[in-house]
């Protein structure tokens, strides 16, 4: 899988984790944190989207590792290559 | 009596499966429009229900609407709304002076079975479970998210209390304004339950669900072949103040609460009980310091079981037997069974016969059961009469819980 097309797919469930947000100009080495609102909850709605759709379990300890679109891309493309 | 010990109410605001507002909801009312459809559940199949249609995103993101509950979802809405009528400048309120009482009849059944069915399809890995299960369950929840929604800091929780719970959130937030420990209460009921496939298999398993090829004659409360309960979702909450507040404004006033009774039958998890159901409404007027024959319409409790409605039929009786002027209707049957929203919803719907004098009736009566043939019952088509100056409002609920409110039109 494309580190684009991984990228689409982060978007994709964070869309429908927080559907009243305008994600067009999210900048992708900002944490997204800072950029929409997004709490705890969601996140944890975002690690769960990944679980059920992808089998991808992200331990807490690598939390952090999906803090902004590039570091989750980075962080997801090796466990999301084949798929 | 002093007006600080008058409580009033100055707004309302409800979700019914036949209306979205007090006004469409009682215009249904009087043009006999039941509002029961067909409704696909889990592992039950199609069933009749009563089902809202109110737009929830008109006071809720669509984030809230993920994240909290639909028992939420009605109560925000009722909340809003009833601010909205009460014509309350809410955004000069002091927040912390409102208290949110509402009536449940259960909560959390729904997320709960959700989620199971929702771990089912991962083989029950609890690893799928939601983080959002506990604050969707919580009992507070219907009345918690109205405070998140509106930024209202008072007290908030709900009274679980079965069938009679509607009637039971008005009293508490009476008291509460009684005691002052607000200002300003959101009071009613609210019920979520048609997401709940274990509330419809329930009633089944005790043979009282109601089943009818037409939706709409579903729920046939004093019919001889009403055959059970018609399970539905709704909502009302109600504006209550004390009177010495609302004149500081120019306040419509619905109507005075002037009694109310709780109590118990102590007698079977299921089966009502008649005399306790009498004591009960005898204690409501006995608070409201009238006499039966001072009330103008009971708004029954009459769900539309075969063992429920004839005891109702029976308590009545013995109450109201010798008072030809008193007028007795029924709303479930056009909306259903509106669980911990009855009592407040179908009061609601009568409220507005204060002012346009007419008497609601019940519908769906083909053929009255002999057993139920009370004095002055308004079947199928409205009545209207010289004057209402009291409404009296009957809730039950499960493990015998008996809820009676009187609510009487306003004078100064």
């Amino acid at each position: 899988m494309t580190k684009e097309k991984i990228k689409s797919l982060i978007l994709e469930i964070i869309a429908e984790i927080v559907p009243d947000e305008d994600l067009s100009h999210l900048k992708s080495d900002v944490r997204i944190r800072d950029q929409i609102e997004l709490d705890s909850m969601d996140f944890l709605d975002i690690i769960m989207e990944l679980r059920k759709r992808y089998g991808i379990e992200v331990p807490e300890d690598d939390y952090m590792e999906l803090a902004t679109l590039d570091s989750a891309v980075a962080y997801l493309e090796p466990r999301m290559s084949r798929l | 009596m002093p007006d600080e010990t008058r409580i009033v109410i100055t707004g309302v605001g409800l979700a019914a499966p036949n209306g979205n507002n007090l006004a469409e909801f009682r215009q249904n009312l009087l043009a006999g429009k039941a509002g029961i459809e067909r409704l696909e559940t889990h592992y039950m199949g199609e069933v009749v229900a009563g089902v809202c249609h109110f737009d929830p995103l008109k006071y809720q993101k669509k984030k809230e609407l993920r994240r909290g509950t639909r028992a939420g979802s009605i109560a925000i809405y009722c909340a809003q709304e009833a601010i909205a009528d009460s014509k309350v400048d809410f955004a000069r309120v002091d927040k912390s002076r409102i208290g949110v009482y509402l009536g449940i009849t259960e909560h959390g059944t729904v997320e709960t079975e959700n989620e199971i069915y929702n771990i089912k399809q991962y083989d029950y890995d609890v690893r799928f479970w939601s983080h959002h299960h506990n604050p969707r369950v919580v009992a507070n929840n219907p009345a918690g998210e109205v405070t998140l929604n509106m930024g209202i800091t008072g007290p908030h929780y709900t009274l679980g209390a079965a069938c009679a719970a509607g009637n039971i959130g008005l009293i508490q937030g009476l008291q509460c304004l009684l005691l002052g420990e607000v200002d300003l209460a959101l009071a009613g009921g609210v019920s979520e339950s048609i997401g709940s496939f274990g509330i419809f298999a329930g009633f089944k398993s005790e043979g009282a669900l109601a089943t009818h090829a037409d939706p709409q004659k579903a729920c046939r409360p004093f019919d001889k072949d009403r055959n059970g309960v018609v399970v539905s979702e709704g909502g009302c909450i109600y504006v209550l103040e004390r009177l010495s507040d609302t004149l500081k404004r120019e306040a419509k006033i619905y109507g005075e609460i002037v009694g109310y009774a709780i109590n118990s039958d102590a007698f079977d998890f299921i089966l009502p009980h008649p005399q306790r159901q009498a004591e009960c409404m005898k204690l409501a007027l006995k608070k409201a310091g009238i006499s039966p024959g001072d009330i103008n319409i009971i708004n029954t409790h009459g769900t539309g079981t075969p063992e429920g409605d004839p005891v109702e039929c029976q308590a009545i009786r013995e109450v109201f037997g010798n008072c030809p002027d008193v007028y007795i209707n029924n709303t479930k049957s056009y909306i259903g069974h509106t669980m911990g929203a009855a009592g407040a919803l179908e009061l609601a719907g009568n409220l507005p016969s204060f002012e346009d004098h007419i008497v609601h009736p019940t519908i769906n009566v083909d053929h009255l059961d002999p057993e139920c043939a009370l004095n002055n019952l308004v079947i199928n088509q409205p009545k209207k009469v010289d004057n209402i100056n009291y409404i009296l409002n009957n809730s039950f609920g499960m493990l015998g819980i008996n809820s009676v409110v009187i609510v009487k039109r306003f004078e100064k």
